[in-house]
């Protein structure tokens, strides 16, 4: 009986209703952001809450589509969905429409669709697959450069399309990597890169140099067997400086100005306080009025549509980006712990599900979901409370957007499909 | 150890973001304050301003509208020059005055209103009203001025004016802009007066466009329109007292005995109440604030503190009686002056001998109250103890003290006790020789007129004394308790007789007796008190100051007044007749002794107050000339408006 039973439910329903809650209040702060004037009925297509429950709606319908479709279609058909993936963001830079200075969007009608968004979960499907044959080893150089080869397409495409965002969040496949395998230096020098590209932005290159010889020197100086190795210590000291001094420069010259303002204003760069009350009214404009709307929610917050600056529109591309100042200025800390604790849950669900699966293609996949959505949260929520810089990429199942909301879909739910399957496999 | 890097990854962001919306939300900002919220606007609503009458109905002081030009500099859309001399011309401003003041407004707040031309007169308005949707940023705010319906009382109304940045601190409840009483009952009934301002929330959209009330206005209030005052002054006695101290500076304090409500409440110099609203406010204000040799701003009725002179000398004989060291019928000699041993410690002027205590009074003989002064302190064993007690009796009519009650300011006076003399001389290194100046008024004892004037109502009363206070009635609301308690002497009753009749003598063949008024039985005390101040850091003395404490009728009296007369000379020559007119005004209404009205609406002591600033050597007292005033009739106020 019991075993029926679980059989006849098969669907992990922890992630379905974590996923459902979050849509949920998603719509509600949608709702509160985007109404003008007085609320007639939530289906009213004329505004943007209105549109945002048909696309809710179609998402519906589109779980019951990849429910129903047999788990290994997704395995076998990963690499032909990855290269239309890729196909349709080539065809951008012919057919595409340009919004907002991205060219990114396909223009059907009055409906835009945006293929980045879709190009995540094919991008999954395909490092899955590749990584499952049984012929790939992640310590080898040669499959390194493939599984690179893979995830580097589409940011490239994407970077070149000038979305920014969202090259950065396939850099969140570094994560399944790691957990298929690759070496652990890999690793250390990721997270010495950084640390070294934001000390030398911040302090220089003079004390990023002195600060990487002290540590060095002292590691040197503490070996017992010295010999030969002082060149190697050096030669990594002249990497670090040229390293930070080529950040300096790709800073100085390569970024855009407001990609620079952004970073200026995050590590506290610009000295000039004249420059910089200029900078809070233009460049941090959003970051301000969403930070002080999420400050003025306090314990409780004031209340569904009730939110001074969210009524009054203060937050720029509040129901996308910046959804989260919604739920800090009407719910609160109690509002905002829950989305957090909602994303966490999820997250570590499916991180969860990953590890219980049997096929190595499932854990991969399910490895990249979790992945994609962690870095979407970390850097929207981050980047709403100023936390990091500013960069603009939606939080997933909460923002307003149909391209949005069908992308995250898909690729969560081929994962709860696939973790359904995995009492058929051996 | 693979699986655990994201897993640690996420729970580690988790913590961080939940830390930091912790410290954003609860810790960092555990008020949320509707007034600090720029997408709320807030309409303030300003109510009436209760109204001030006098003691017999006449109203006093009102309202009117008045229309100041408001700016918020974050919403001001740049002007072309040409709309720029339009909105100037309209304003009566320059084109300097128009970038000062938005550069002012913008440094105190791009994004809080702050006044941009106040007071705008009534026509002005009205053209600018039209064209006032051109200028973005700008806006008209309705507040009520003050209206004086007189030109008497400056210093008892008060006025009222801005709001300075630390009022605004201290007081949330006011906004810049806002007006708040200055002085006088303006400043002590600020609370009654002002009534509390409604205010709307209205919910603005970021392009700073109206969408409509905040939570459909639940949070918005109504004003509360401010209560209407009746004070204690007699606007006609008020006006007369302040006419008789024309040309003379000083002070007169009138309080009716029966309940310690103040009749008059005189300063000189003083200024017409309507200088100081609308548009001159500020200019008429600054001018008066720094004439800082005659100080029109400067109340000398509740203020000049200084040594009281003779009139303390009938403190001296109620403590003497008290004390039991002094008979009414006592005598003593007084050889034009004290003698201690051969040493004179006081001197006396001339009057006949044997000297006891009605002739004492009567004639300010400073010998034999420097005889009971000192046989009070010496009743004691320590001579501190007896200064104790008997500044315990001085204290207890109100003296060395505030009177702690509704006028915007006072000054404690200084009644000396033994602490003060150890400090002095060193502890017990003094005796009453030392201090006998005490026993004429002069020394070390300070007192203002209002705490003259309340220790002659005290006397008045035989024994007790109502604080003196200036409301009379506040509309819908009681006057506080302690302004209908009467506050106890420590002087028994029955020895305030002797002293009352001395002080009747003073009229009746004393100092006083040309002052007489027919038909009323006032008793007084003249005062002379020597003066000095400090010329090019030179110790100078000058011309005496003009002293008069007085109460009538004897018996049932109505009115207790103190007058002081700076540079009067002596205490009969001005203040004794202007006591004697103030309550022949008081209580029968005319003047019958217009002779003495006369005469002190024609002399003036301008020349005196001059002499020390002329940086030339002057004569005092007996060498002081008098000015007279030949052409007076022309310099009174036009009476009729002093009436109802």
């Amino acid at each position: 009986m019991l075993r029926a039973n679980q059989r006849h439910f098969k669907f992990d329903w922890i992630t379905i209703i974590l996923f459902l809650l979050l849509v949920g209040f998603g719509f509600l702060n949608i709702l509160s952001a985007s109404h003008i004037g007085e609320i007639t009925s939530y289906f009213d297509t004329d505004q943007l809450y209105g549109k945002h429950m048909m696309f809710i709606g179609l998402t519906l319908v589109l779980i019951v589509l990849i429910l129903s479709v047999e788990a290994k279609f997704y395995e076998q058909f990963a690499s032909v969905i990855y290269v239309v993936a890729m196909l349709a963001l080539v065809g951008l830079f012919i057919f595409g429409k340009e919004v907002n200075g991205a060219r990114s969007w396909y223009g059907i009608g009055s409906m835009t669709i945006q293929p980045s968004e879709f190009a995540k979960f094919a991008t999954a499907l395909a490092v899955a697959r590749y990584m499952s044959d049984l012929q790939t080893n992640m310590q080898t150089i040669k499959d390194q450069i493939r599984v690179a080869a893979i995830i580097f397409t589409p940011a490239l495409l994407i970077l070149l399309q000038n979305d920014a965002g969202s090259t950065i969040v396939y850099l969140s496949f570094f994560f399944v990597f790691y957990r298929e395998g690759l070496q652990q230096v890999y690793l250390t020098i990721a997270l010495s890169l950084i640390i070294l590209a934001v000390i030398g932005l911040k302090f220089g290159i003079l004390i990023t140099a002195i600060v990487v010889a002290v540590i060095i020197f002292t590691f040197y100086f503490s070996r017992k067997k010295k010999r030969g190795a002082l060149i190697q210590h050096i030669t990594v000291l002249v990497a670090c400086v040229l390293f930070s001094y080529g950040v300096k420069l790709f800073y100085d010259h390569a970024l855009q100005p407001h990609q620079q303002n952004r970073i200026s204003l995050w590590l506290r760069l610009e000295k000039d306080p004249a420059k910089l009350e200029r900078m809070k009214k233009v460049e941090a404009y959003n970051l301000i009025q969403s930070e002080h709307a999420i400050s003025s929610g306090g314990l409780k917050g004031k209340g569904f549509l009730q939110g001074t600056r969210t009524t009054g529109k203060f937050v720029p591309e509040q129901h996308t980006d910046y959804i989260f100042s919604t739920v800090g200025e009407e719910w609160g800390f109690m509002g905002t712990s829950f989305v957090v604790l909602l994303f966490v849950m999820l997250i570590i669900r499916i991180l969860y599900l990953a590890e219980a699966q049997k096929s190595q293609f499932s854990r991969v996949y399910g490895y990249g979901v979790a992945s994609i959505l962690f870095v979407h949260f970390t850097i929207n929520i981050g980047m709403v409370m100023g936390l990091i810089p500013t960069i603009g990429i939606p939080l997933p199942f909460f923002s307003y957007g149909g391209s949005g909301l069908w992308g995250f879909t898909i690729l969560l739910f081929i994962f709860v499909k696939l973790d359904s399957n995995k009492i058929n496999e051996w | 150890m693979r699986k655990l890097l994201l897993l640690t990854t996420v729970i580690l962001v988790g913590l961080v973001f939940i830390a930091r919306l912790f410290y954003l939300q609860v810790y960092d900002n555990s008020a949320y304050n509707i007034f600090e919220d720029i997408a709320i606007k807030k309409e303030y609503n300003y109510p009436k301003r209760g109204y001030v009458y006098d003691r017999n109905g006449q109203l006093l002081v009102a309202n009117q509208p008045s229309y100041d030009v408001m700016v918020i500099p974050r919403e001001v859309t740049p002007l072309d020059s040409l709309e720029i001399n339009e909105f100037c011309n309209l304003l009566k401003i320059t084109r300097e005055d128009y970038d000062k003041k938005l550069k002012k407004a913008t440094n105190y707040s791009p994004r809080l209103p702050s006044p941009f031309v106040p007071q705008l007169s009534k026509k002005d308005y009205a053209v600018l009203q039209e064209k006032m949707r051109k200028f973005e940023g700008f806006y008209i705010q309705k507040r009520s001025l003050r209206s004086y319906q007189t030109t008497i009382g400056a210093n008892v109304l008060g006025d009222i004016g801005e709001v300075n940045r630390s009022i605004i601190e201290k007081q949330p409840y006011y906004k810049l802009g806002d007006l708040i009483g200055n002085q006088g009952v303006e400043k002590t009934y600020e609370d009654v007066l002002r009534g509390v301002k409604g205010i709307k929330f209205i919910q603005k959209d970021r392009f700073n466009k109206n969408i409509g009330p905040y939570k459909e206005g639940i949070y918005d209030t109504l004003p509360k329109p401010g209560k209407d005052i009746t004070i204690t002054i007699d606007a006609e006695l008020q006006a007369y007292g302040e006419l008789l101290m024309k040309h003379k500076r000083g002070g007169i304090v009138a309080i009716d005995p029966n309940n310690g409500e103040i009749l008059a409440m005189v300063t000189g110099p003083s200024y017409n109440p309507n200088d100081l609203v609308g548009r001159n406010r500020s200019k008429n204000y600054t001018k008066l604030h720094y004439d800082t040799i005659a100080k029109p701003l400067y109340d000398r009725g509740l203020l000049a503190q200084y040594a009281p002179g003779s009139p303390f000398k009938v403190m001296n004989a109620l403590i003497g009686l008290q004390e039991g060291v002094v008979d009414v019928n006592d005598t003593y000699t007084c050889r034009m002056g004290y003698y201690y041993g051969s040493r004179k410690l006081t001197g006396c002027h001339h009057h006949s001998n044997p000297t006891n205590m009605n002739w004492g009074i009567s004639q300010s003989c400073n010998g034999y109250f420097v005889n009971v002064y000192r046989k009070i302190i010496d009743k004691y064993d320590d001579a501190g103890e007896g200064m104790n007690v008997w500044a315990n009796h001085a204290k207890s009519f109100g003296l060395g003290n505030f009177l702690n009650n509704d006028l915007s300011v006072g000054r404690k006076g200084r009644i000396p006790d033994g602490d003060y003399y150890d400090r002095a001389y060193g502890d017990n290194r003094w005796g009453s020789t030392y201090i006998v100046s005490n026993a004429i008024g002069q020394g070390e004892v300070e007192t203002t007129p209002i705490q003259l004037a309340n220790m002659t109502a005290a006397i008045a009363n035989r024994g007790y004394y109502y604080t003196p206070h200036i409301i009379k009635n506040i509309e819908g609301d009681t006057i506080p308790k302690k302004y209908t308690t009467p506050k106890y002497t420590t002087i028994d009753k029955e020895n305030f007789e002797p002293v009352v009749q001395g002080m009747f003598d003073v009229y009746n063949y004393g100092t006083a007796v040309h002052l007489k008024v027919p038909g009323i039985d006032i008793c007084g005390k003249t005062g002379t008190a020597e003066n000095f101040i400090k010329i090019d850091s030179v110790k100078t003395q000058l011309t005496d100051h003009s002293i008069f404490v007085a109460f009538a009728p004897k018996d049932n009296p109505k009115i207790a007044i103190a007058i002081f007369v700076e540079n009067g000379y002596w205490g009969g020559r001005f203040a004794g007749k202007m006591a004697s007119l103030m309550i022949e005004k008081y209580i029968n209404g005319n003047i019958t002794r217009t002779d003495l009205e006369d005469w002190i609406l024609t002399h003036s002591l301008e020349n005196e107050y001059k002499k020390p600033y002329s940086g030339e050597p002057f004569q005092i007292n007996r060498g002081s000339q008098l000015q007279v005033i030949d052409n007076y009739a022309v310099e009174l106020p036009d009476t009729s408006d002093l009436k109802l």
